[in-house]
């Protein structure tokens, strides 16, 4: 990572929270869904945060990135969660690079970094496959097939899949799903004969694919990493990805928790403002305790990733745990100290409990992590 | 600068291999003195209070005069890790470092600061806080202690309640009422020796037993008018602060001492999948774990916030209950994995550490209670902290 100054990151959350108030207020979640689209984003904004630089925050600059590393690319997430601007930037260039960056050949890393990082590629994680998060419960399977493989399966939610040109597909070359030996990353692009994308209409407004892959033929440059070992390359990428998600949770739950607070200084109910009560200032006060918290762990495990520190697993899980449970908390008091006008369409609250949700099954949820904190600690 | 901190780290290496004696290695700083242990009272320890106080690294950022070192915040914080390093510790402990000094450097006159501060930063005179009152507790700004002028000096009558180590101490740092036509704006802020005739300090027996926690009774109590700390009637003030220097010591005496997860393991024991054999007790010892640690987080975040001048530091009346229903959780869950072991009060049939932990787990309920309630420091939250209206 190239030395990035204090300053550096402040000026880099300044003009994303610029952006973001002036190009992308909550409006933009709406009209994507007013327009019923499949990709889950608008690419004219996509492109302006890409032309920003904002793809290649955590790529060196050998692959055109800017190095700015983790502290900054969560900051700058933080920014983007306060209005829930949806974009596939944590898929393409987090997640999606990561893989490479971690995984890929000199030869891999060419091809894809400097497209992920242009805008020119969008690239996705493709794991989920049940209903729980469970990296190792990979079904799809990679049959050998010549010098190659050949795969066959379902793969969803895949988060902007339907935008994606670049699928970084877990599959299993042995072994029984559930088990982490057995189970390889692949580069598939999407546009592959026998790749089917199937639109998935989610809650928060983004859009998501289910893809059946039917005996899709990949070649040897295509495994990415270790046959039969992508599980430890898989979570590095997952926490990598779990991290920044947990940062864009951080920013969206802190604008949830402001927007309350302004309510309660403005809605007037017997003759004074409702924020003038005790029992729901101490909700409120409470509220901040726990949000403090989650900043601290999220802010924390970015500093671990820039670090590399050996704790970067546990301080992730932390992390996620505390953000998906703090997301949640907030969102169900913003609807409730909102009172009726929080259930209409027309307010906003609804649409950070949407995405509270989601988020928080993105990447494995509270209990997932909670569990996986436990096995770490050897408890 | 940088190298000009090496060298500093240099010289406290140094001058730690000369002069701490390995015979305190890992003992910590007596922040209760009613636990003074033997190795407390060794002329090993003595010698290492001397020590620190005379380098003035006891409060290392205060200023030379005052008895401190005068050192930058990254000097002191160099200073700590050097310490840290050879398992050292910082003995000037106590209220006065925590509570009074900072607030004296803030509202004391030259002469006070430099009475009163030196002996706090050498570790010679031990401070009390008697501020609450039998009918003054969240509402401390109702305090009737009363306190007269009597031309060249005060005479002070009255009671305060849960004076901590009042009966241990030197000196108390006091709130009096001397104007009872004002609540906030009659209190004054005065400096009490504790060997003036009236003063009288009662031990409180509370649910974990003794306790540190006093009864102090003033009658007829003579106090100089040069002890009086800020401006008469402006007491108030100076007391915010304090108490703003108090939530932020509780918080970080909060930090966990006592790791669950070997006592899990050992008490309860593990299942075949090597998960705690008690699957309730797991999930919320795996939650209170999570927090604990995103807690101690805080504490380093404020640190550092603060040290940088930065606006987003997270405010002391939040941290203080944070730390508080943590702490307080660890307690409840430490007894729970002890089950049968924790049930006993004293006796040779438990062990020292389950005694202890039983102990300390009834007076942590006191954690959300002393140095402003949990309700009090929501309503610090609420109203400075979230700007929300009036209740």
């Amino acid at each position: 990572m190239v030395a990035v100054t204090h300053e550096d990151r402040e000026m880099l959350v300044d003009a994303a929270r610029a952006w973001v108030r002036e190009r992308a207020p909550t409006g933009v979640l709406r009209k994507l869904r007013s327009q019923n689209g499949d990709l889950g984003y608008d690419p004219d904004l996509y492109a302006e945060m890409v032309s920003m630089g904002w793809a290649g925050m955590i790529v060196p600059e050998a692959y055109s990135g800017h190095d700015f590393g983790f502290m900054g690319m969560g900051l700058l997430a933080e920014e983007l969660g306060r209005n829930l601007t949806p974009s596939p930037l944590i898929a393409s260039a987090v997640a999606a690079a990561s893989a490479l960056l971690l995984g890929g050949t000199e030869a891999q890393k060419g091809q894809w970094l400097p497209r992920l990082v242009d805008g020119s590629s969008v690239g996705t994680l493709a794991l989920e496959e049940a209903a729980r998060h469970d990296p190792a419960n990979v079904a799809l399977t990679a049959a050998r097939s010549g010098d190659g493989w050949l795969i066959d399966g379902w793969k969803r939610p895949v988060e902007f899949g339907m935008a994606a040109d670049l699928l970084v597909v877990a599959a299993r070359t042995s072994g029984r799903p559930g088990e982490a030996s057995g189970v390889s990353l692949f580069l598939c692009e999407a546009s592959t004969e026998g790749v089917e994308r199937h639109p998935l209409k989610q809650i928060d407004s983004r859009a998501a694919a289910a893809i059946r892959f039917r005996n899709v033929a990949a070649g040897p440059a295509q495994l990415l990493g270790a046959l039969d070992r992508g599980s430890g390359l898989l979570d590095q990428v997952l926490d990598r990805t779990r991290v920044v998600l947990a940062a864009e949770m951080l920013g969206s739950l802190q604008e949830a928790f402001a927007r309350t607070v302004d309510y309660l200084k403005i809605r007037k109910q017997f003759g004074r403002h409702i924020g003038s009560f005790q029992a729901l200032q101490h909700r409120a006060a409470d509220l901040l305790g726990e949000i403090e918290l989650a900043r601290s762990s999220v802010y924390s495990a970015l500093a671990a990733l820039d670090s590399g520190a050996e704790d970067v697993p546990l301080l992730a899980s932390v992390a996620k745990a505390l953000a998906g449970r703090t997301f949640g908390h907030v969102a169900r008091e913003m609807i409730q100290m909102h009172g009726g006008i929080g259930m209409t369409d027309e307010h906003d609250a609804g649409l950070y409990l949407k995405r509270a949700h989601i988020a928080d099954m993105s990447g494995g949820n509270v209990a997932f992590h909670r569990e996986r904190f436990g096995r770490l600690l050897g408890v | 600068m940088e190298g000009d901190l090496a060298a500093f780290r240099t010289q406290v290496r140094d001058w730690l291999s000369a002069n701490f004696p390995p015979s305190l290695r890992g003992l910590t700083p007596l922040t209760n003195p009613s636990e003074a242990s033997e190795r407390y009272e060794s002329a090993d320890y003595h010698r290492w209070v001397r020590a620190v106080g005379e380098k003035g690294w006891g409060v290392p950022t205060w200023a030379i005069e005052y008895g401190g070192a005068g050192l930058s915040a990254d000097h002191a914080e160099a200073l700590a890790q050097e310490f840290a390093k050879v398992d050292a510790f910082n003995p000037i402990a106590g209220l006065g470092v925590m509570m009074l000094g900072p607030t004296m450097l803030e509202f004391g006159t030259e002469e006070q600061k430099r009475r009163h501060l030196p002996p706090i930063a050498r570790g010679e005179i031990r401070w009390c806080q008697g501020f609450s009152e039998p009918g003054s507790g969240s509402d401390l700004a109702s305090l009737q202690t009363r306190c007269e002028d009597k031309g060249d000096h005060w005479l002070v009558n009255g009671q305060k309640i849960w004076t901590s180590f009042a009966h241990l101490s030197d000196w108390c740092f006091c709130l009096v009422r001397t104007d009872t036509t004002r609540k906030q704006g009659g209190i004054s802020f005065l400096l009490i020796d504790m060997r003036t005739p009236g003063v009288e300090a009662r031990p409180l027996k509370l649910i974990n037993g003794a306790s540190h926690f006093c009864e102090l009774f003033l009658t007829d109590v003579t106090v100089p008018k040069e002890e009086t700390l800020g401006e008469v009637n402006g007491g108030w003030t100076v007391a915010k602060r304090l108490l703003q220097h108090e939530r932020n010591g509780l918080s970080e005496q909060r930090k966990a001492t006592l790791d669950l997860v070997p006592l899990a393991r050992e008490y309860v024991g593990l299942d075949a999948a090597g998960r705690l054999a008690d699957g309730d007790l797991r999930q919320r010892l795996l939650d209170h774990l999570i927090l604990d640690r995103a807690y101690a987080q805080t504490i380093a975040r404020r640190a550092a916030a603060v040290e940088h001048g930065s606006p987003n530091a997270p405010a002391v009346s939040t941290l203080k209950n944070l730390g508080a229903r943590i702490a307080q959780d660890r307690g409840d869950l430490a007894v729970e994995i002890l089950g049968n072991r924790s049930l006993g009060w004293e006796g040779e049939l438990y062990r020292d550490e389950e005694l202890g932990i039983v102990h300390e787990w009834l007076y942590s309920k006191c954690f959300s209670i002393y140095g402003g309630s949990h309700e009090v420091q929501n309503n610090i939250t609420a109203k400075h902290v979230l700007n929300l209206p009036d209740q």
